[in-house]
């Protein structure tokens, strides 16, 4: 137990690296922008005094170090600077959006991981099958489909044709009022509240994003499970199980999807990142008010506080993403951190 | 032995279908294991033996189908019995363990939990008593701490260890029949005879029949009653041991102990019986007259070598203590010395772990030593960095020859790729027809087939993989050999032809050898001279006759004795 909280330590260290590489990244990406940082970041409409105003609180004025150690101190502070489309603080827009990114990204890997899962393992335990023939055709349409393509077919046919789908307009249809906000994820807001009638109307929203999301996450997860599935079935540790004559319950379930699991778990947190990347289109498309969208119009709007703000917080999200694979990771498999 | 047998099996057929047709696996094999008996299977990779056990147990895979015959288990046809019956007979009636017992285990799955699957499967135990019963079968086997072994995970035990953890589960529902299949390959001899003994005496304890199939002639004469010996999916002999081994009947039975290196077997005795079914052996070169070697000209000075390793598993230790710098780093060599002349050949022979190999990628400047020198052909070749030698004309003098025949061949290369390598590298020839030349003729120096040296590694047999890795090292003609366990992973009838090819090739080169193995038997017909290594150590040095049937040491002794043989004036 000692070694495991040992490595657990040792992993949280190692994001730290990550971490300060990160900070320094956006750092030197504003600050390398071909003429004056704060012309940029004041905006096409600003003046003199306002640029001056911008070049102060930017510390522009002072050495490479000093500016780095306000930036650093601006940050821990969480102060991002202003977004000039929306004359908020940049911090304040980006986490009032993010709960709106994340329900849906969640929603997607969460449809994904229910039917890849499944989808991988019946195809791998039955090879050659209808099964099997069905996975390799959703993963090649996950793999050759970009998303805001199968974002507009869906709207087309559930929405258009078929009239199932709600409009396509973000979170919630104007009829309904949002939540009181605990969480910021709609769908649980209004069942804490009570509300099913929104709970109702929010899910609905969320069913031809998430759909989206979910079918370009599918195919990587599925074809991991497949192939590690198959190899876990031809191996030495199910050969034993079978000769002990274990039940095909235990054959599959324990001894092998549980070591299938472990290259599944590590691409399940590849995919989110995936995802969040993704996400900036399919937000786009079904006018979602997430990050992704904030980011499309800051960047149009040529925005720089609000699109730094964005990579950053994005490339935090990263980190803290494959740090929890990790983790789970190391609790999960007893191999793990034996090697380094 | 009673009439009635616990298992058999009569003329039975298995096919198996692959994408270039069905292919034949089996062919009317019959054989009897009676109650309490031990029966041998022995034969080499083909032969079916593994094929027979899988049929019987039913975990044949979809590929598979027994298409004639059958086999019965006490009165109950195995074959043709439904997936659900066969279920419920596996490890509750007839159990097997497996060859590579570490992977044979479930790396993610506690051992001790691993044997209460099988427990509560078969409904031997509940889960009141379930660990109980897991712990007593830990200890059935002889597992020092039991409590504490119950919670590892394979990897954390030592290859020894996890085919113990194997036999408990196997043995936990009182099985009557046990199948053995190649359960000691990969071990060391010691672990193998351990381990041997133990089933010998659990199951003999119970009453059990055993099936026990092996590719070692010598093991299955010292523990088995009766042997079947198979060839390419038949069945050609079976006898008692005494029987096969005093009067064998069959040519390739009589090939396969000739083959198979004993104590005072020689060199030439190997391949004496000569090969009735598969036709001659392709012709050898014409022998040349051996270059006398200059006697008393020391070619490899090894002296006084350290090899350290940094410790990963340093116990119980927070990194902000101070470590023990003693206890920080394993040493895998630990002050050795020794000399090689010119001409002569010299076997490390000892148990994994005993820094044998270490000390071979040391000579041959794979690794870096801690401290010590090298001295070969008269120059220290240990102040040169591994990277900075492999340019220095020396090194190409030393060249070496894998374990695995297969795997250290290049899977894109063809054979004549692979010899072609270290003439463009080490001796810079670029003309295409100066290198074939070259290489039809070390092609006929090893006894290598000209029209074979276009295929790739997978089209080829071990033997003839053997051959390439051969000739690919002695391309350039080189002063000294490393050969590291070159021959553990044929067969013994191939292995018989290949250290006959590497005496040739050594007396008619004048090389020197220096043999890393396991086996001391194989270093005796190779070698004069013999370091048996353990620890890190050298613990005895001799003449290969000396320290095989002599032995000074007790370590030797045990390593001796551990060696399973027959001797069929004994028997």
């Amino acid at each position: 137990m000692r070694t495991k909280i040992l490595q657990v330590g040792r992993r949280l260290l190692q994001a730290l690296p990550s971490v300060f590489g990160i900070i320094v990244i956006s750092f030197v990406l504003t600050r390398a922008l071909p003429g004056d940082p704060a012309v940029y970041f004041a905006g096409a409409m600003a003046d003199k005094v306002s640029i001056e105003q911008v070049r102060k609180s930017l510390g522009l004025d002072r050495g490479w170090v000093e500016q780095f150690g306000i930036y650093v101190d601006n940050l821990a502070h969480g102060n991002m600077g202003m977004s000039l489309s929306t004359g908020r603080p940049v911090s304040e827009e980006l986490l009032s959006r993010l709960p709106a990114s994340i329900e849906l990204t969640l929603l997607g890997l969460g449809l994904a991981v229910l039917v890849a899962v499944p989808l991988g393992v019946l195809a791998a335990t039955r090879p050659g099958s209808w099964i099997d023939h069905l996975c390799r055709l959703l993963v090649t349409a996950g793999v050759s489909l970009p998303t805001f393509f199968t974002g507009l077919f869906l709207i087309y046919v559930f929405y258009f044709l078929l009239g199932w789908a709600p409009s396509p307009l973000g979170r919630l249809d104007i009829l309904y009022l949002s939540p009181p906000q605990v969480t910021g994820f709609y769908t649980i807001d209004s069942l804490l509240a009570g509300d099913l009638e929104t709970f109702a109307a929010s899910l609905a929203q969320l069913v031809l994003p998430a759909a989206t999301l979910g079918l370009f996450a599918l195919a990587p997860i599925a074809r991991m499970t497949r192939a590690a599935m198959l190899g876990a079935l031809a191996s030495d540790y199910v050969r034993t199980a079978k000769a002990n004559g274990l039940s095909r319950a235990t054959v599959l379930g324990t001894y092998a999807f549980r070591n299938a699991a472990l290259p599944v778990l590590t691409t399940l947190g590849m995919v989110f990142s995936f995802l969040l990347g993704a996400n900036v289109l399919v937000e786009k498309v079904f006018s979602w008010p997430g990050i992704g969208s904030f980011a499309i119009e800051a960047l149009v709007a040529s925005d720089y506080a609000a699109v730094q703000g964005f990579v950053l917080s994005m490339a935090l999200l990263f980190v803290a993403v494959n740090l929890a694979i990790d983790l789970v990771l190391t609790l999960v498999d007893p191999r793990v951190g034996l090697d380094d | 032995m009673t009439t009635q047998p616990l298992l058999s099996v009569d003329a039975l057929s298995v096919q198996f279908r692959t994408r270039e047709g069905t292919v034949t696996a089996l062919q009317d094999v019959s054989l009897r294991v009676g109650k309490g008996e031990v029966l041998g299977i022995v034969g080499e990779s083909g032969s079916g033996k593994s094929v027979t056990a899988y049929t019987v147990i039913g975990l044949l895979g979809e590929a598979g189908r027994a298409v004639n015959g059958a086999a019965t288990y006490d009165g109950l046809a195995l074959t043709g019995a439904a997936e659900k019956d066969l279920r419920d007979l596996r490890g509750r009636e007839i159990s097997m363990i497996f060859q590579n017992p570490r992977a044979a285990l479930n790396p993610i799955r506690p051992v001790g939990r691993q044997i209460e699957d099988v427990l509560l499967r078969h409904a031997q135990a509940s889960r009141m008593n379930v660990r109980d019963k897991a712990l007593a079968m830990l200890e059935k086997v002889r597992i020092v701490d039991p409590e504490l072994r119950y919670g590892s995970y394979p990897f954390e035990l030592s290859g020894g260890m996890c085919q113990r953890v194997m036999i408990a589960m196997a043995l936990a529902c009182d099985p009557r029949l046990l199948i053995a299949d190649e359960p000691t390959t990969g071990l060391d001899v010691t672990t193998q005879k351990a381990t041997m003994d133990l089933i010998r005496d659990l199951t003999r304890e119970r009453h059990m029949s055993v099936v026990l199939i092996t590719h070692d002639l010598g093991m299955a004469a010292a523990y088995c009653d009766r042997i079947v010996v198979m060839q390419k999916g038949r069945v050609v002999e079976s006898a008692s041991v005494r029987d096969l081994f005093v009067n064998p009947t069959h040519p390739y039975t009589k090939k396969l102990i000739a083959a198979s290196p004993g104590p005072h077997s020689e060199l030439a005795d190997l391949t004496a019986v000569p090969d009735e079914l598969e036709g001659a052996a392709p012709p050898a070169a014409p022998v040349a007259p051996p270059i006398p070697a200059p006697a008393g000209d020391d070619l490899l000075e090894v002296i006084d070598l350290v090899k350290e390793f940094p410790r990963q598993d340093a116990p119980g230790r927070w990194p902000w203590q101070k470590r023990d710098p003693e206890k920080a780093v394993f040493r895998a060599v630990d002050h050795v010395s020794f000399s090689l002349k010119r001409g002569e050949s010299l076997g490390l022979v000892g148990e994994s772990g005993c820094g044998k190999s270490t000390t071979s990628s040391i000579i041959t400047r794979l690794l870096d030593p801690t401290a010590g020198d090298v001295i070969f052909a008269g120059e220290n070749v240990t102040s040169f960095s591994a990277a900075a030698f492999a340019r220095l004309p020396q090194r190409r003098k030393i060249q070496m020859v894998f374990q695995d025949p297969h795997d250290s061949l290049n899977p894109r290369f063809t054979a004549r790729d692979c010899i072609a390598e270290p003439l463009r590298r080490l001796l810079g020839m670029s003309g295409g027809r100066e290198i074939g030349a070259r290489i039809d003729e070390l092609a006929d120096r090893v006894g290598l087939p000209r029209d074979l040296l276009t295929r790739f590694p997978h089209q080829l047999s071990g033997g003839q993989k053997a051959r390439v890795g051969i000739a690919r090292a002695i391309a350039v003609d080189p002063l000294m050999l490393v050969l590291d366990e070159p021959t553990s992973a044929l067969d013994v009838s191939v292995q018989a032809v290949v250290l006959q090819l590497l005496d040739r090739l050594k007396r008619e080169m004048g090389m020197s050898y220096i043999f890393v193995s396991h086996d001391l038997n194989v270093v005796r017909l190779l070698c004069e001279r013999v370091i048996v290594m353990n620890r890190g150590r050298i613990v005895e040095t001799g003449t290969a006759d000396e320290v095989l049937n002599n032995p000074r040491e007790a370590y030797t002794r045990t390593l001796v004795q551990a060696i399973p043989h027959f001797e069929p004036g004994r028997l």
